[in-house]
């Protein structure tokens, strides 16, 4: 966005100099990195995320630094979260005996939660999960963890008769049904999990990015006094615009942490039993 | 002004008229991308409004319906996801 404003605000860009809207573009999404380690840069979705797993562990520290029977203050939002994800995810999918992925569960849910706020916060304005390899990250994580527990309580063959086999179907069909499921919960499965989160993500910030450029853009516009009722008022309807997007943009990072969060309780309890 | 100018040439191309010189290969993406997520789409509204009223019926199986839905969603969504990922790898 900076590149896109710099670009244009240099050559004095609006609607009738012809230079056309700046329209967001992929390179919004690549920052000048502050330093370099090797041919890994450090920038600012790193700084986020950072940032947002600081943000998690001492609001969790500070909540539960000394717990009370009877809670107070923080340590109330602190409870309320964490039984949010018991009571929503980790109950209906796991049930009792799941009662040890809890301390997972919720830094999971609210590691995303907090990483895609970012970005709607002014100045940081930028929701790390949308560069591609941060949820491939924790998607890789999942991956592994329920392979790895399937394999422990059901044995190799075991398990992957489970993912691959769905119970009751008759033996003519299998040769057909076992490299379908076989791809569809192996390798399919911790790619749709990343991408799913990369481009909510990504779609959100560009939709953010669009409004915003076309507020900025449409006010310059009104510079000139011949169109600056119709520069402004657009300007407005657009400014307006970006209200509501931000609102769904509320919604939707939400909603993607928490999706996040079933999906990896369901694919564990996946692991525990054959449906 | 550039992206108004491939806008008419795409007109053109779907008036039929003569003054065609490029489309983009992006307005195929995007436009593609659009057909591959009708299906998705509505696969999704069935999944979730099937849901629901299966929890009207009968509330006490919320529990293991919304765990059903989940798994059903995750494989619809999962088509609209490759449809995002394939011109990726389409060199």
């Amino acid at each position: 966005m900076s590149y896109v404003l710099a670009t244009s605000a240099a050559g004095g860009c609006h609607l009738f100099s012809g230079c056309g809207f700046p329209s967001p573009s992929i390179n919004d999404f690549y920052f000048t990195p502050f330093f370099k380690v090797g041919s890994v840069g450090f920038g600012k979705p790193g700084l986020l995320m950072l940032l947002s797993t600081a943000l998690v562990l001492l609001f969790f520290w500070f909540a539960f630094r000394s717990p009370k029977l009877v809670p107070r203050g923080i340590q109330n939002v602190g409870e309320m979260g964490i039984l949010f994800v018991r009571d929503q995810i980790l109950r209906p999918q796991l049930g009792k005996r799941g009662e040890k992925w809890l301390p997972f569960l919720v830094s999971l849910f609210f590691f995303i939660w907090i990483n895609n706020i970012m970005g709607i916060i002014p100045i940081l304005y930028f929701p790390a999960m949308s560069k591609y390899g941060y949820p491939v990250a924790l998607a890789g994580m999942v991956w592994f963890i329920y392979i790895g527990l399937g394999i422990k309580h059901q044995g190799l063959v075991g398990y992957f008769k489970s993912l691959t086999i769905p119970s009751g179907s008759p033996t003519w069909i299998l040769p057909l049904l076992i490299p379908i499921e076989f791809f569809s919960n192996v390798l399919v499965r911790p790619f749709t999990l990343s991408v799913r989160l990369f481009a909510n993500m990504l779609a959100g910030h560009v939709l953010l990015l669009v409004f915003t450029l076309a507020t900025w853009y449409l006010l310059t516009v009104s510079a000139g006094a011949l169109h600056s009722a119709v520069g402004v008022a657009s300007a407005a309807v657009s400014f307006i615009v970006t209200i509501l997007v931000t609102a769904l943009e509320v919604l939707v990072q939400a909603l993607q942490a928490f999706i996040f969060t079933i999906l990896t309780a369901t694919y564990i309890s996946g692991a525990y039993e054959a449906h | 002004m550039q992206h108004l100018v491939h806008l008419h040439h795409l007109l053109y191309v779907a008036a039929g008229s003569s003054p065609v010189t490029t489309i983009h290969v992006q307005w195929i993406g995007a436009l593609t991308y659009g057909l591959a997520a009708i299906g998705p789409g509505i696969g999704i509204g069935l999944i979730f409004g099937s849901t629901i009223q299966s929890i009207a019926r009968q509330p006490e199986a919320a529990g293991r319906v919304t765990g059903l839905m989940w798994i059903g969603f995750a494989l619809t969504e999962s088509l609209a996801l490759i449809g995002i990922a394939v011109p990726f790898f389409i060199k």
